[in-house]
């Protein structure tokens, strides 16, 4: 008996909490301070002789050099051409790649036939295309076009078949239970269905556009963002490279800002 | 309008699934369809809707549906079968857009049917943000809005709890007195069966073979939960189906 009465606690103890955890949570200032604190070690570091002027320019003298470029009117003369080359090229590669993407999920015999051509177009690097690019659609505009356009093309095609051999079969099944039209179905079930895929393919293709776009501005271009990097490059200004680097990231962020939106904007069906 | 099954078997390679099933499924009453798991009752259903062929057999339409009705043959899903992107009435909308019914009309009917399954205050809210039992009452007002002359019920309440099982059953049974409709009810459950059938049709393991037809002819209206009456056939159906049940619980799966 006395030894049951050893083991009665006097005292109720709390069940000691042992969930929670494992769930991401919005935590939207961290990226800022990640972002800033390595940008002001680099500033100390620059400063203090750690790193050599060599290694690293100072971010004061980057700012410095950004701000140069705003004023003499010069970012613009070199961002203009960018964007237009980029959302020209992007719109056409992107919107033919997800035609195409679709047709391959909806008809077997173009899967068939333009799978496996997918799948061999996909590897090749494309800025290894650019001298035939540049035989094919002269030196200038059209070029650049192609080469982005058939960057972007190649990723958005394999997202957007994966998307739609996503789509819940039972939903096509309720849609042919209710006699809707095929047509119907495509419009109103498979693409709302296969349009999370195709987002977040595009996520992948816009960036690899914003690499081409550099590739193909390093080869016969006299204002643009790769432009100017290659000419800074070659005249080891560094403060100017990284200028060109920043409005690079900018434009990678503004992309995945836009698809961000959208998503917010399409897809807040999604439990 | 009729739906005779004539002869009706069926393979999935060399599985037979269903062997000579013959039976009319007359118009203004509930059939339920029972069986042991892979008894082959939910491909019967897929038949009638037209949804799969049989290897062998025909089902044929006895009659034409009346003018009124858009989609004879109507499905309600186990899994509901909602657009996640589109509203309760965005989803009751897209069987009558192909119609052509759109304007007043469509909205004229989309109010009718929501107010029948008493969805009428959550006409704009998304699947996301419905319990399961108003998901599957979505459904149904989906398949009323076609005015179906037969419904094809395939195990519409397995996913939901047993006391929102209950409480669609009145909804349904409520349904069908006001307006007697023609159904076809797959489930395993038997505590349904007897609840909303008028003619039971017991099923064998595979082959699915027509084993015991039970016709209850107390009126759905009369029937109640736990009626002493109806909890006798219960058991006699269990009678009759337990052994299958059990020898089509240790079969191995075919895949």
């Amino acid at each position: 008996m006395s030894d049951t009465t050893l083991r009665t606690p006097t005292q109720p103890i709390e069940i000691r909490f042992r969930g929670g955890g494992f769930v991401p949570q919005s935590r939207r200032w961290v990226g800022m301070v990640v972002f800033i604190f390595i940008v002001l070690f680099i500033q100390w570091g620059t400063q203090s002789g750690l790193i050599s002027p060599l290694t690293l320019p100072q971010p004061a003298d980057i700012m410095t050099t950004f701000v140069e470029l705003w004023q003499s009117n010069l970012l613009f003369a070199h961002l203009a051409p960018s964007l237009s080359r980029l959302v020209v090229g992007a719109l056409f590669g992107a919107s033919v790649g997800i035609a195409v993407g679709i047709m391959i999920g909806l008809f077997s015999y173009v899967r068939e036939g333009l799978v496996p051509l997918v799948a061999a177009i996909f590897p090749i690097p494309k800025i290894a295309l650019l001298p035939l690019f540049v035989i094919w659609f002269g030196i200038g505009e059209g070029s650049k076009y192609a080469l982005i356009a058939f960057g972007t093309f190649t990723p958005t095609v394999v997202a957007t078949y994966g998307a739609v051999d996503n789509v819940d079969r039972s939903l096509i099944r309720m849609g042919q239970s209710f006699g809707l039209s095929w047509f119907s179905i495509v419009r109103k079930i498979v693409l709302p269905g296969a349009m999370p895929g195709i987002l977040s393919g595009l996520r992948i293709s816009l960036a690899i556009a914003i690499i081409l776009l550099v590739a193909a501005e390093m080869l016969g271009a006299e204002y643009g963002i790769g432009a100017y990097i290659l000419e800074a490059g070659s005249l080891y200004d560094l403060e100017r490279l990284f200028a060109g680097v920043v409005i690079l990231s900018l434009l990678g962020l503004l992309t995945s800002g836009i698809i961000g939106f959208t998503e917010r904007r399409l897809l807040g069906w999604r439990v | 309008m009729d739906i005779r099954l004539d002869g009706i078997s069926h393979f999935y390679g060399a599985t037979e699934v269903l062997r000579d099933v013959t039976q009319d499924i007359p118009s203004g009453k509930i059939v339920c369809l029972v069986g042991p798991s892979g008894c082959g009752k939910s491909t019967l259903l897929r038949f009638i809707g037209g949804l799969e062929r049989p290897s062998k057999g025909r089902v044929l339409q006895l009659g034409i549906p009346p003018s009124d009705c858009l989609n004879p043959l109507t499905f309600v899903f186990q899994d509901f079968s909602l657009l996640p992107w589109r509203s309760v009435r965005g989803n009751v909308s897209l069987v009558l857009e192909d119609h052509g019914i759109r304007g007043k009309k469509a909205q004229t009917i989309i109010n009718d049917v929501l107010r029948r399954t008493k969805l009428s205050d959550f006409s704009r809210a998304l699947p996301k943000q419905l319990s399961g039992g108003m998901k599957q009452r979505v459904a149904i007002a989906r398949a009323l809005a076609v005015n179906p002359a037969v419904m094809l019920l395939d195990e519409p309440f397995s996913a939901l709890d047993s006391q929102t099982c209950e409480l669609l059953m009145d909804d349904l049974i409520t349904l069908w007195t006001r307006q007697p409709f023609t159904a076809v009810y797959v489930t395993h459950n038997l505590t349904e069966a007897v609840r909303l059938g008028h003619r039971i049709i017991v099923l064998s393991r595979r082959p699915g073979m027509i084993h015991e037809i039970k016709e209850i002819d107390r009126p759905l209206s009369e029937r109640s939960y736990a009626d002493p009456e109806l909890e006798t056939i219960r058991k006699e159906l269990w009678e009759l189906m337990r052994e299958e049940a059990r020898a089509a619980d240790e079969e191995l799966q075919h895949v």
